[in-house]
């Protein structure tokens, strides 16, 4: 049953990523990547991994969508028409989906207990999470302690991400005349939305916060509570306009969420190198290693999540600021 | 008692769910053959509000009584307001830009 599921939700996949190259409508091309991005988190589920899957439906469906669609109000909803160098592009990448296929058969069998992925440090870190860290979800003690490293460089990631996307968009620290002396924004003739937003804001919020601490028993974590939060935001300032949304979180707050939840990350490790112990060796931190492993995950998956939901919110703010400032010059 | 008690509870919840897969299929083919676009979203809209309620509600009665069941009533939840709310924004903004029912445009040609 589960492969017919996964059948055909791959066949689905292909259609939508066809249907995605095939629109010249750009809106029509979000809306699909948006439904490709939902399918591509239920086919993870289809292969148990559900943290994944999270990560997947929280970013991948839900902020990107957002970010794409405000970035689509700077830019023309059409699609250019652009005919030149299609043959070459058509050779390309039809030479390097037949090597991909070609690759494909010496891959092992999908789920295939013998497969070098699984054999190589896979077992020591099902064998040792328990007794190590104490807590059953071993995807969390590898993205966060064995793995630590790699992690850390992926919040630095997501920290140049969002300072690359505000030295293009040219973010004003919105605090100029141009800010106060604007009409509210957002939606003011949909009432019910507003009215079910208000309800749901908080829950969300909640729902984020249960996915940050509660990532070392159920899947979740740091990332995707820090997406949660930030989508509860971004409605926030889809109902209520962009200043109100300024006025709760104000850019600054959002910068201070980046650069405070890398730094909170980079400094558990030295700290740990200060108590005596290897770059985000957490045993140091306390008598009990159990413990202070523990401790330790759970400061820097906090740091995960106020970076992820500073640096969304902060790009999402970046593009909404930048096509108020046009309708504006427009009017 | 209460094998014959499970039993019952067993048929009902499968009833909900055939109800509500039905109403799935019934709004997938509004979408697809309702002419234009005020009464396909009416048909989708019987996804967000009739298949749901059914559909979880068969699956809490299948989930018995136990935190599984809680989370899906929250869900069910979450999915009844947000639902129709959606349906609403979607077809306000599409009267609000300007978009007339074929019915409107009709009545127009025929004065």
């Amino acid at each position: 049953m589960t492969i017919v599921f996964a059948i055909f939700l791959l066949t689905m996949l292909v259609i939508t990523a066809v249907a995605i190259v095939q629109s010249s409508n750009l809106f029509v091309s979000v809306m699909l990547t948006s439904i490709f991005s939902l399918l591509m988190s239920t086919n993870f589920f289809v292969l148990d991994a559900a943290d994944v899957a999270l990560t997947e439906a929280a970013v991948g469906a839900g902020i990107t969508t957002v970010i794409f669609l405000s970035a689509l109000a700077l830019t023309a909803t059409q699609e250019k028409p652009n005919r030149s160098g299609r043959g070459i592009a058509l050779i390309v990448v039809g030479l390097t989906a037949s090597l991909i296929i070609y690759a494909t058969f010496d891959k092992p069998r999908l789920g295939d207990p013998d497969a070098p992925v699984h054999q190589h440090v896979a077992p020591y870190y099902l064998d040792n999470t328990m007794e190590q860290m104490g807590f059953p979800n071993v995807v969390t003690a590898v993205l966060s302690s064995y793995r630590g490293y790699d992690t850390l460089g992926e919040v630095f990631v997501v920290f140049a991400a969002c300072i690359g996307v505000l030295f293009i968009l040219d973010a004003r620290t919105g605090t100029g005349p141009k800010y106060v002396t604007r009409k509210m924004t957002g939606l003011r003739h949909h009432l019910i939305p507003q009215v079910v937003g208000r309800i749901l804001v908080p829950f969300i919020v909640l729902f984020g916060l249960y996915v940050q601490f509660h990532g070392e028993y159920g899947p979740g974590g740091g990332f995707q509570a820090g997406a949660i939060i930030a989508t509860a935001f971004i409605l926030y300032s889809l109902l209520e306009g962009e200043q109100a949304a300024l006025r709760a979180v104000p850019r600054s707050a959002q910068l201070g969420l980046v650069i405070c939840g890398a730094l909170m990350f980079g400094m558990v490790g030295v700290l740990c190198m200060i108590m005596g112990g290897e770059f985000l060796d957490y045993s140091v931190l306390m008598e009990n290693p159990v413990t202070a492993r523990q401790i330790g995950i759970i400061v820097i998956e906090a740091g995960v999540g106020m970076a992820v939901c500073g640096a969304m919110l902060s790009i999402f703010h970046a593009f909404a600021a930048r096509s108020a400032e046009d309708t504006d010059e427009a009017v | 008692m209460i094998e014959w008690l499970l039993i019952v509870v067993d048929i009902v919840s499968w009833i909900l769910l055939i109800i509500g897969s039905i109403c799935v299929l019934i709004g997938g083919i509004g979408v697809l053959r309702m002419p234009d676009f005020y009464s396909r979203i009416h048909a989708a809209s019987l996804t967000d509000t009739m298949a749901t309620l059914a559909l979880f509600s068969g699956m809490i009665l299948q989930a018995g009584f136990s935190l599984a069941a809680a989370k899906l009533f929250a869900i069910m939840l979450f999915l009844l307001l947000t639902g129709p709310t959606a349906t609403y924004a979607l077809a306000n903004s599409a009267l609000l830009s300007g978009h007339k029912p074929k019915a409107a445009v009709l009545e127009k040609k025929v004065e």
